[in-house]
């Protein structure tokens, strides 16, 4: 999917969550102070591409899905997005700006916003809380047609009886009338995942899709998502903290750590061969399915726990935790610690590898 | 000392909901030796967490233990009256990490006051004696003892984890269970507390049974698994044995769907369909609506476990032909 033009290109997006001030930091009119959660991140999306961002949580890969579909506010930042030509044509009719084909979606007034609706849709995790309950599966997908006024009501019907065939639910009469609570977990997050594509939107946001699913029905839902791609082109930000999900789903990978993107890059190149401490720390944590496990401890080159974002460490952010930086100190003390590292492409890496690390890139 | 700590024998938990009869574990038997890791994998529903509360005697309503006999200890733990079991049992013999325990420490007191309770009220000691143990039990589980005086909300997922992990060792039990122990935890946690769960079983010597439904996580762990499908164990085996050299249908294919950090990224394969309704479970082979291999004798006849050598078992009608 290299060749697809740039859909999205979220560039230095920040989202602040103020805190409350304490007594004593109202009376020494001490400044706000804020939780990073997403504190400068940029990165693009291609048409067809499924680009995921891994990380623990906390790290900021929700905060960062979310600001793109403004659920959240953004506190800084733009994010330039590509939709389709009839949606573009409404928004510049209705006075948004326009540049070269992309909208500033943080600038887009929010009551002029809903045509973007039909372009930018979201799957969440969870399935059982995700789905009104007291509507049945054709009201739930039959909704956002009502909203953007598509179709009569036999269209309608039609429609969403293909897209129940779609995500093979089926026969869809079977399924029209029945309630979210009748379905097991596995059958509404395919309803979850038809209502996201019904407006045949250009981006999804998949958060988590599928772990709280059981294993064995996992591997049917990932393919669903991959189909979709393949079949109408959509592009995907896949939001996981599994490794081996993302190697199998994703075409490029971002690794975000506290509330920044650390690495970025090919998928397989960077959990074949990982750059950033954090990373490898990440990928030498998975467990695997190997007998031979049990035999040996884990080496996990990470220290101590993750730091509240509220308090994000000075310089490099992973610094106080990184164990390369212990053992290249005499070279790395005057950057690390006072410095933060910006996103470069390091030396001896392949074509597109970005890599937030001092030992790592030249200075 | 016998060599077996456990033996549980054709196990039955039912429960007795309004809608009928759910067989949750329905004819399960497996031993657990001295020192052992046995895991047990399944997915949700597949009655693995039964399982371990009928071994603690704590089988909520409307379930109960219908048939079989469980011995802990040489202990016949069914006939025991709940007085008896929590007396000479729980947490004595056989201590729980229960699912999402970190969530249910009590916000109100400091984790060592915790612990220094069950300290108290089940070895009897002193207030003294029981603070200078907690200090020894929080240090076993990697923790400083300055942690005995925070409440949980100060800690983070992976220190309130080590605190109940600290708990359930409080009165030297011969048998952990821990369900789903890592289960909320982001994977550097996750591998840090497998760690110390494996420094812990070598040093004391503990059998550990671990519940959990992600195969990675167990053969970090165990010797000896046991996969469970809709309330029967379908296969049993060492370690090598399930992972290198699967048998059962389900076996296989759960395997086959596990996403891999290494090696080939294949096409990931998937189980069709969905585990069945417990009160209504099909004929015949319990899997058959969802095995690829499946032929006319699996819908008519369950079939037995089937004994492939080295304590191999696989309930399947095409391993027939292997058993010895």
């Amino acid at each position: 999917m290299e060749g697809g033009e740039v859909i999205l290109d979220v560039r230095d997006l920040r989202v602040w969550f103020p805190l409350r001030k304490s007594i004593v930091e109202l009376v020494t009119f001490k400044p706000r102070r804020y939780v990073r959660a997403v504190d400068g991140v940029s990165f693009t999306v291609r048409r067809g591409e499924v680009f995921c961002l891994v990380g623990e949580s906390g790290c900021g890969k929700t905060t960062t899905g979310k600001a793109i579909l403004r659920l959240v506010e953004a506190t800084g930042g733009s994010i330039l997005f590509k939709p389709k030509r009839e949606v573009l044509r409404e928004l510049e009719a209705s006075g948004v700006e326009v540049s070269d084909g992309y909208v500033d979606l943080l600038k887009v007034p929010r009551r002029k916003f809903k045509p973007l609706r039909r372009e930018l849709q979201i799957i969440y995790q969870d399935p059982y809380g995700s789905l009104n309950p007291r509507f049945t599966i054709k009201r739930i997908l039959e909704d956002p047609l009502i909203v953007h006024k598509i179709g009569d009501r036999r269209e309608r019907e039609e429609m969403v009886a293909k897209m129940l065939e779609a995500v093979k639910l089926t026969p869809a009469s079977d399924f029209m009338e029945r309630y979210p609570h009748q379905l097991s977990g596995g059958q509404r997050q395919r309803v979850a995942i038809a209502r996201a594509f019904i407006l045949n939107p250009s981006l999804v946001v998949a958060d988590e899709p599928v772990s709280m699913l059981d294993v064995s029905i996992r591997a049917e839902i990932l393919e669903l998502l991959l189909d979709f791609r393949n079949k109408l082109g959509t592009s995907f930000i896949f939001i996981t903290h599994d490794l081996a999900v993302a190697r199998y789903i994703c075409d490029r990978i971002a690794v975000m750590y506290l509330g920044k993107i650390v690495e970025m890059g090919d998928a397989r190149r960077i959990i074949e061969r990982p750059i950033h401490p954090y990373t490898k720390a990440l990928v030498a944590a998975v467990p695997e399915p190997d007998p031979e496990n049990r035999k040996r401890f884990r080496e996990l080159r990470i220290k101590g726990e993750v730091p509240s974002a509220a308090a994000i460490p000075p310089g490099c952010r992973f610094h106080p935790r990184c164990v390369e930086f212990e053992e290249d100190y005499d070279r790395l003390k005057a950057k690390c610690p006072v410095e933060e590292p910006p996103l470069k492409r390091p030396l001896e890496a392949e074509e597109g590898r970005r890599v937030a690390c001092w030992r790592y890139i030249t200075w | 000392m016998p060599e077996e700590v456990l033996v549980v024998e054709n196990l039955k938990t039912y429960y007795f909901t309004l809608k009928g009869v759910v067989k949750a574990v329905d004819g399960v038997s497996f031993k657990l030796r001295r020192g052992e890791v046995l895991g047990i994998a399944g997915e949700s529903g597949s009655g693995k967490s039964t399982i371990a509360w009928s071994i603690l005697g704590l089988v909520p309503p409307p379930g109960r233990i219908v048939s079989g006999r469980i011995l802990v200890d040489g202990i016949e733990v069914t006939a025991l009256s709940d007085a008896e079991l929590r007396r000479k049992v729980r947490w004595k013999k056989v201590s729980m990490i229960f699912q999402g325990a970190m969530n249910a420490l009590t916000p109100v007191y400091t984790v060592g006051r915790q612990i220094e309770e069950v300290l108290r009220i089940h070895a009897g000691m002193s207030g003294r004696e029981a603070r200078r143990r907690v200090y020894e039990l929080l240090e076993s589980v990697g923790l400083h003892k300055s942690i005995a005086d925070r409440y949980p909300h100060e800690l983070s997922g992976g220190q309130k984890q080590r605190v109940v992990i600290a708990m359930a060792l409080a009165l030297e039990p011969d048998i952990v269970i821990a369900d789903e122990p890592t289960t909320a935890l982001d994977v550097v946690v996750q591998a840090q507390i497998l760690n110390l769960l494996k420094r812990l079983q070598r040093e004391k010597g503990l059998s550990i049974i671990l519940i959990t439904h992600d195969l990675g996580v167990i053969a970090e762990l165990a010797d000896t698994v046991a996969v469970m499908y809709a309330g029967k164990i379908v296969e049993y085996g060492s370690s090598e044995d399930i992972y290198r050299n699967p048998k059962h249908p389900y076996t296989k294919a759960l395997l086959r769907a596990i996403p891999r950090l290494r090696g080939p990224v294949d096409k990931l394969i998937y189980i069709p369909g969905q585990p069945p309704d417990l009160r209504n479970p099909p004929s015949g082979c319990r899997f058959h609506p969802r095995c690829p291999e499946a032929f006319e004798r699996c819908r008519l006849r369950e079939p037995p476990l089937f004994n492939l050598g080295n304590g191999h078992l696989s309930a399947c009608w095409l391993n027939e032909g292997e058993a010895s």
